[in-house]
């Protein structure tokens, strides 16, 4: 899945990481967005082998969005702000 | 009148012990009828924790313990579905030396019960359970110990009591219960039912059976306080407990981490219960610090359910002293769910032979009515 | 007293406003960080377009309501981020966690607005990545500016539909094809009642039309039949069958559904509040009455999350409860504005029930499910296994309603707790035993209404 940017993306630049590679997001991201906009194309794969998974009403109510941020624990990606420096895994 | 509908067995309360005799007895070609007020399996025996355990039960209750294992093994040829049940063992921790001790003082109880058990120091453990927090300075360990899946057990043993012909009525409350003439009659909103043995397996509720014929034990009710986790990778391999309570986790190969322990809050009289959330946060707390991989990981649902509780923590089992033909199995403390496979057994040979090989020593309704005699 | 308001939606604002306008200082909590709801979600700060380009027709609703949250954050105990995640009356307590450190607030009246989300009907390949709720689509834009795809297949039913495709039209987002799987006649016989508000129906209209001018195939009547993909990450195509029958396959990268909205009403239930099935809204929906008061003493119910309404009478309801929660607190009432927003609540209310007749719940797509489509995507559970559990001959016995089959089956007992695949489960449920969806029942709540993260084991002492 890829999140096209279609407006309001002159925001400034950051850097997180996903899956151990540096990459490039705006400020005001949220993870879902920071990750499915770029080459992240999914969150997390499901626990019962039926695949991969990138989340699905982005209004933290179907919890398909949950994403491993290191200090964090186990976040929803649609309502967790993304901020540099930030180390994300697929959970 | 309705004419009363005639059986050799009238059972009333669908949990695991009701429905266990249910199958038993319809198995030696009784007519037995079960009446449940809800849906079998509703109450405790469908919300408790899913412990499989033999370790750490009072002396009394072992051996009905030992018996229900071996048809826990044998689910799957019995009832053509193993509810989930893995021998995972059950590792028992100690957070002090004192607990420690207590753990090493049940060794001699399994001894006399040849119930196989290791004590596992500080270096076993670590090397056994990497995950284990550092508060944790011993364990006892029961190999043969492990989980089921409590929603299923009770109504997988009321289909298989189905199947071989027993009559399990759901939503069918008992709403009158008279004895007369060796016979016993039971009002129903499904008319009215009579035989001349019953068999009490109401859970808390048997309480009021119970003294209905004059036989009253000091049974209070008690609400697990349990919670799910999100599943996780799988890595706590064995169902754990800790010596002098509190908390209990085990996890299920899907990933999810149940946990237990204290209290919530219910109302028998509805019936209603549901978890306190102070509890909750207690017992994550309480589970972290066995278990500090557990933060950051979500609880996602919690629940409670009613079971009968008595002074001396062990059910009673076995006949009525006061009526002829009725029998008694309730008040299982929080710890019904592994003994109900053999309740049902038990209760099946008291009721159809009048004997059963299974010790009940400690377990009789008497110990209260002696109780309540006026000393000297 | 303390008052409690739990969520900063439509109904929340103009609830809080009115308590305030009284002179109370209430406890007002919202899961988002700057409040204001899903309708009118504001972006993050950065964001710079305009009020007109967020909201459309309704930016000057938007606004007001934006200035109104602001104007009161100052005049109530504000608590941002922060989920409750679990109530109790008598006395009453409301569980809060933020930040993940857990906190308990008392309260003597509390008016939950906790809205509603996407309702939706599981098509094969629903779970893939690329796949969202309409809402989702809607917020994406909103909040992010994104589009969830290229090339998007819009497919559902209801004003959200129409909307999230004029908005996505709007954007300059890629729109692939909109599919109303509402048949055109059902929609016209229900017109009838439609103009009780002229406006929103000429607004629906109006999306319709400019999506056709601007050549977007869109159809009527239609059936999805699967959301297809050659890796498992990725959306190609949408396979659907017209109203004459025909089979089609859509190109498209991504795929928004939804089917109206249902309330989040798990707050409504632990509060014991009695929740009954609405057979025209196709609903469970707390029992209120149109003033917001609850069987339930000290509980006041407004918005979405008290049986769909929309935004508009989402700020009607909020003042309303308000007001009613003044009155039982023997402090003073605006009668004047009471008699104004009953006039117009009422007048919604019918209203709404035509929108409902117009779209409904596509009952019979969930009932015709594959027995092979993941129904409930938390614990992977397939429509073929709810029916299998839902046999009398099954080896769990047969499951008589929803609750049963989700203890044999684990359907609904994920991490959303049966939000997503609830009503869906309820009529595949409810189609395999021949029985009505009120019977199956609903999924009970059960505390916590979100996930609860572990926190840190305490330092040893």
């Amino acid at each position: 899945m890829r999140l096209v940017r279609l407006t309001d993306q002159d925001r400034p630049e950051i850097r997180f990481v996903f899956e151990g590679q540096e990459v490039t997001a705006r400020a005001g991201d949220t993870l879902l967005t920071a990750i499915l906009a770029g080459d992240g194309g999914f969150l997390r794969t499901s626990e019962f082998g039926d695949g991969p998974r990138a989340g699905f009403c982005l209004m933290g109510a179907c919890q398909d969005c949950r994403v491993f941020v290191e200090g964090q624990g186990r976040v929803r990606a649609c309502t967790t702000p993304c901020a540099p420096g930030l180390r994300v895994r697929r959970a | 009148m309705t004419t009363p509908r005639e059986a050799d067995v009238l059972v009333i309360g669908g949990g695991g012990a009701g429905c266990s005799a249910a199958l038993h007895l319809a198995r030696r070609g009784a007519h037995v009828v079960l009446l449940e007020r809800g849906l079998v399996g509703s109450q405790a025996s469908g919300s408790n924790y899913g412990g499989v355990r033999q370790q750490g039960r009072h002396p009394a209750e072992l051996p009905v313990a030992k018996r229900s294992h071996e048809l826990w093994k044998r689910l799957p040829q019995l009832i053509g579905t193993d509810c989930e049940f893995v021998q995972t063992g059950h590792l028992k921790l100690a957070r002090s030396e004192a607990e420690a001790a207590e753990l090493a003082a049940y060794l001699d109880v399994a001894r006399s019960h040849a119930l196989e058990l290791q004590l596992l120091g500080r270096a076993m453990l670590r090397a056994r359970y990497p995950w284990l927090g550092p508060s944790v300075v011993a364990a006892s360990f029961a190999p043969g110990d492990g989980s089921a899946n409590p929603r299923l057990l009770a109504p997988a043993l009321a289909q298989a009591a189905r199947e071989s012909g027993a009559a399990i009525l759901e939503h069918t409350a008992v709403t009158a219960c008279h004895h007369g003439g060796g016979r016993f009659l039971l009002e129903t909103a499904a008319g009215p039912f009579t035989a001349p043995r019953l068999l009490n397996t109401a859970g808390f509720w048997g309480g009021q059976l119970a003294a209905s014929f004059g036989e009253p034990v000091p049974i209070r009710h008690l609400t697990p306080n349990m919670m799910v986790t999100e599943p996780v990778p799988y890595f706590i391999r064995p169902n754990i407990g800790v010596a002098g309570g509190g908390v209990y986790m085990r996890q299920i190969p899907r990933g999810n981490i149940i946990i237990g322990g204290g209290h919530g809050t219910g109302d028998p009289s509805v019936p209603m219960s549901r978890p306190s959330p102070e509890v909750t946060l207690q017992v994550m707390q309480r589970a972290v610090a066995l278990v500090p991989d557990l933060a950051g990981v979500s609880v996602i649902r919690s629940w409670s359910g009613i079971d009968g509780i008595l002074p001396d923590k062990i059910p009673v089992v076995g006949p009525s002293l006061t009526t002829p033909g009725l029998f008694h199995a309730f008040g299982f403390s929080g710890h019904g769910f592994q003994l109900g496979p053999a309740i049902g057994a038990i209760l099946c040979e008291l009721a159809l032979d009048g004997r059963t090989e299974t010790p009940l020593d400690g377990l009789s309704i008497g110990r209260f009515a002696r109780a309540a005699l006026p000393v000297g | 007293m303390r008052v409690a308001v739990v969520g900063a939606g439509p109904a929340g604002v103009r609830a809080v406003g009115q308590l305030v306008r009284a002179g109370l200082h209430p406890l007002w909590i919202d899961e988002a960080p700057d409040g204001g709801g899903r309708i009118y979600q504001r972006p993050p700060p950065g964001f710079r377009r305009s009020p007109q380009a967020l909201y459309g027709l309704e930016a000057r609703k938007a606004t007001a309501l934006h200035a109104a949250l602001d104007a009161l954050k100052p005049r109530a105990d504000w608590r941002p981020d922060t989920l409750v995640w679990n109530i109790a009356t008598h006395p009453g307590r409301l569980n809060l966690m933020r930040d993940g450190v857990a906190t308990e607030q008392g309260f003597d009246a509390a008016i939950l607005c906790t809205g509603a989300m996407d309702r939706v009907v599981p098509v094969p390949g629903w779970t893939r990545p690329g796949v969202t709720t309409l809402g989702a689509a809607q917020i994406a834009l909103k909040a992010q500016g994104c589009a969830i795809g290229q090339r998007v297949a819009l497919v559902g039913s209801g004003p959200l539909l129409w909307l999230v495709a004029y908005q996505y039209l709007r954007a300059g987002a890629g729109l692939a094809a909109v599919l109303d799987t509402t048949p055109f006649r059902r929609k016209l016989q229900a017109l009838r009642g439609l103009p009780h508000d002229p406006a929103t129906l000429a607004k629906g209209l109006f999306y319709v039309t400019r999506l056709r001018a601007a050549g977007i195939p869109v159809a009527e009547g239609a059936t999805p039949l699967a959301i297809e993909g050659e890796a498992p990450d990725v959306v190609a195509a949408l396979r659907w069958r017209d109203a004459a029958g025909r089979e089609h396959r859509l190109e498209c990268d991504a795929v928004g559904l939804g089917w109206g909205v249902r309330p989040e009403l798990q707050l409504a239930d632990l509060a014991g509040v009695p929740i009954g099935f609405d057979p025209v809204q196709h609903n469970w929906v707390p029992q209120r009455d149109l003033t917001g008061r609850t069987p339930v003493a000290g509980i006041y119910l407004a918005g979405d999350g008290a049986g769909i309404g929309g935004a508009a009478v989402a700020e009607l309801a909020g003042a309303r409860a308000a007001q009613a929660l003044l009155a039982d607190a023997g402090l003073p009432v605006d009668t004047a504005l009471v008699a104004r927003l009953e006039r117009r609540l009422l007048r919604q209310a019918r209203f709404r029930t035509a929108l409902e007749r117009a779209f409904p719940f596509p009952a019979h797509l969930a009932a015709a499910m594959p027995d092979e489509t993941i129904l409930c995507r938390c614990e992977s559970v397939t429509a073929g296994e709810l029916r299998a559990a839902a046999a009398p001959d099954g080896p769990h016995g047969a499951s008589p309603e929803v609750n049963r089959a989700k203890a044999f089956t684990r359907i609904g007992m994920g991490r959303c707790q049966g939000r997503v695949c609830g009503a869906a489960a309820a009529e595949v449920l409810a189609a395999r035993l021949g029985c009505d969806t009120a019977a199956i029942g609903r999924l009970r709540g059960q505390p916590p209404v979100k996930p609860l993260p572990i926190p840190q084991p305490e330092a040893a002492p």
